[in-house]
């Protein structure tokens, strides 16, 4: 608590200059020798508009990040800012739709839940729907559903929040090449149009080089930022370019040598 | 405007492909048959069923295994029934039964939901009563009638006493199973869309449980006849008629024809009654994905 109060009265309200902002967060789980750090003081910055990606091995907290900022979690130590009203729309690898409601149901159930008036809320989901071109399927069940359309009703869903912050804890994780492919590119035109602030949680390096402006590397046990990069090509991208392999191989090789410490 | 038709263009492209590719994977997956297709694939088993027990049973009348004031033929219990469904009496008698049923599974319905919700919220009533609910499960409904009986005389109380320890922990044991499997997935993702609270309850948890549910009420209900039929051969009420008072009055009269031509009506409204609720279970599944058409 008086960390926060430090930081507000020294900087200014720190969402004034960031989206998201992470200062010396640590979380334990457990108490005594069982104790497991997930997290060690991870200080971390996003700029508004930006779009990070946060890769790392198994183990290095990278979901718990993101429970903590999403505010499903607390955190043990340290301040976690979010831009916004309410807590940050988060996305996981699995879609998490509800089963017993139609697809244009799972998207207008953050608006229903927010008080919004059934007229108002159809043309919103139409809206909705039409961003992740599912307008077609609005009215079928999520098992009628391949995952790749799943994985978009979720995104949609989570769009009717209308927060400026998008948390993704890998969300294309579960979905072939070709599918996750697309979903990169619906993805990137989602986020410049809704001038979204975007932390991309994922194992996949291409990935992190397609998607990112910026590429931070966490360790593993306890969770903490060793070293990030900024990804320099221009956009529009593709995954199987030379600069994004390049950028790849550069993080896989820092990746590679971060885990290797632990075999010691 | 070069790079504007150049944006569209791929845009659109964009877009075939999406679109393309959605096709592509949702071709091939079955639709449902039709109503008749349905009903005849349903139907035919059942007859063959119904066919082969009849068919024993005749064989055995012919066969002379037993008297035949003991067993009659098919025909002539057929011929009671047809005789029984003539009677006001009978109706009378299926109306009491039916109707203490519906009653009687209300009131455990209304009870095991209320102990469920209650033992599913609260960690000290779980580990005091949890295992109580599962154990009340193994006891055989009958074996509650001679306390009932001396508790609350020979009257319906104690008919619908037993019927609802027979059926209420079947229902709660269905509540309490239904929010203890809820996908973690699903409550995170409904947190983080704004369902906090009661809210949780009323728009996650309680559909999420429902396929759970409406199974323990299916076997709920399947207690309550059973613990229903027990309750009506043993608890005999002055002016009233049921379908176990009339078939224990029969066996009195040493009438096996009437004795297995009520049991006929008792065996029809069990299946009918099993049938609404497998109906209601199979509506619940397909609409929740967990069962695939076929």
């Amino acid at each position: 608590m008086s960390t926060q109060l430090l930081s507000s009265t020294l900087a200014g309200r720190s969402s004034d200059r960031s989206a998201v902002a992470l200062v010396g967060v640590s979380k334990v789980f457990g108490r005594g020798p069982d104790a497991v750090h997930a997290l060690d003081k991870v200080s971390l910055t996003v700029a508004p508009g930006e779009f990070v990606c946060l890769v790392g091995a198994s183990g290095c907290g990278k979901s718990t990040l993101l429970s903590l900022a999403a505010g499903l979690d607390t955190p043990s130590a340290g301040t976690i800012d979010v831009a916004g009203l309410g807590s940050p729309a988060l996305m996981f690898q699995d879609p998490a739709l509800f089963p017993w409601l139609t697809v244009a149901g799972n998207v207008g159930l953050p608006l229903r839940l927010r008080g919004m008036s059934r007229v108002e809320r159809q043309a919103r989901v139409a809206e909705l729907l039409r961003v992740v071109h599912l307008e077609e399927f609005a009215k079928r069940q999520p098992h009628e559903l391949s995952g790749g359309m799943r994985q978009r009703v979720a995104l949609a869903r989570t769009l009717g929040l209308a927060s400026p912050v998008l948390l993704m804890d890998e969300p294309f994780g579960a979905l072939d090449a070709m599918t996750r492919d697309i979903l990169h590119d619906e993805l990137e035109r989602i986020w410049t149009e809704r001038r979204l602030t975007v932390v991309f949680v994922t194992h996949n390096v291409r990935e992190a080089a397609r998607l990112g402006d910026r590429i931070v590397l966490l360790s593993s046990r306890p969770g903490r930022v060793v070293w990030e990069r900024p990804v320099d090509i221009a956009r529009p991208r593709r995954i199987d370019s030379p600069e994004v392999a390049a950028i790849a191989a550069e993080v896989t090789d820092r990746l590679r040598q971060e885990v290797r410490r632990h075999g010691r | 405007m070069a790079v504007d038709i150049t944006n569209s263009l791929r845009s659109a492209q964009a877009d075939s492909t999406i679109a393309g590719l959605d096709a592509l994977e949702l071709a091939g997956r079955r639709r449902r048959l039709g109503f008749g297709r349905r009903l005849w694939a349903g139907t035919w088993p059942k007859l063959i069923a119904i066919g082969l027990v009849v068919g024993i049973w005749q064989f055995a009348y012919w066969a002379e295994w037993k008297d035949p004031w003991v067993l009659p033929s098919p025909t002539e219990v057929g011929g009671q029934l047809w005789q029984f469904v003539g009677q006001v009496d009978f109706w009378r008698g299926v109306g009491t039964t039916l109707g203490r049923a519906v009653l009687g599974f209300a009131l455990a319905a209304a009870i095991g939901f209320v102990v469920g919700v209650a033992v599913a919220r609260n960690r000290v009533l779980r580990a005091a009563i949890g295992s109580t609910i599962t154990g009340l499960q193994t006891m055989p409904s009958i074996a509650w009638f001679p306390l009932a009986i001396l508790l609350l005389q020979l009257n319906e109380s104690a008919i619908y006493f037993v019927v609802v320890l027979g059926a209420a922990p079947s229902i709660a044991n269905g509540v309490i199973g239904g929010v203890d499997y809820v996908p973690p997935m699903l409550l995170r993702a409904g947190k983080n869309i704004g369902a906090t609270g009661l809210k949780l309850y009323a728009y996650v948890i309680a559909p999420a449980s429902l396929p759970a549910i409406v199974a323990g009420l299916k076997q709920g209900w399947a207690f309550a006849w059973r613990s229903l039929m027990a309750g009506e051969l043993l608890v005999h009420i002055p002016d009233t008629v049921s379908l176990g008072s009339q078939m224990d009055v029969l066996r009195q009269l040493l009438d096996a024809k009437g004795v297995i031509a009520v049991m006929i009506a008792i065996f029809v409204v069990g299946v009918l009654a099993d049938a609404i609720f497998g109906r209601v279970d199979q509506a619940v599944r397909r609409r929740w994905g967990v069962l695939e058409p076929t």
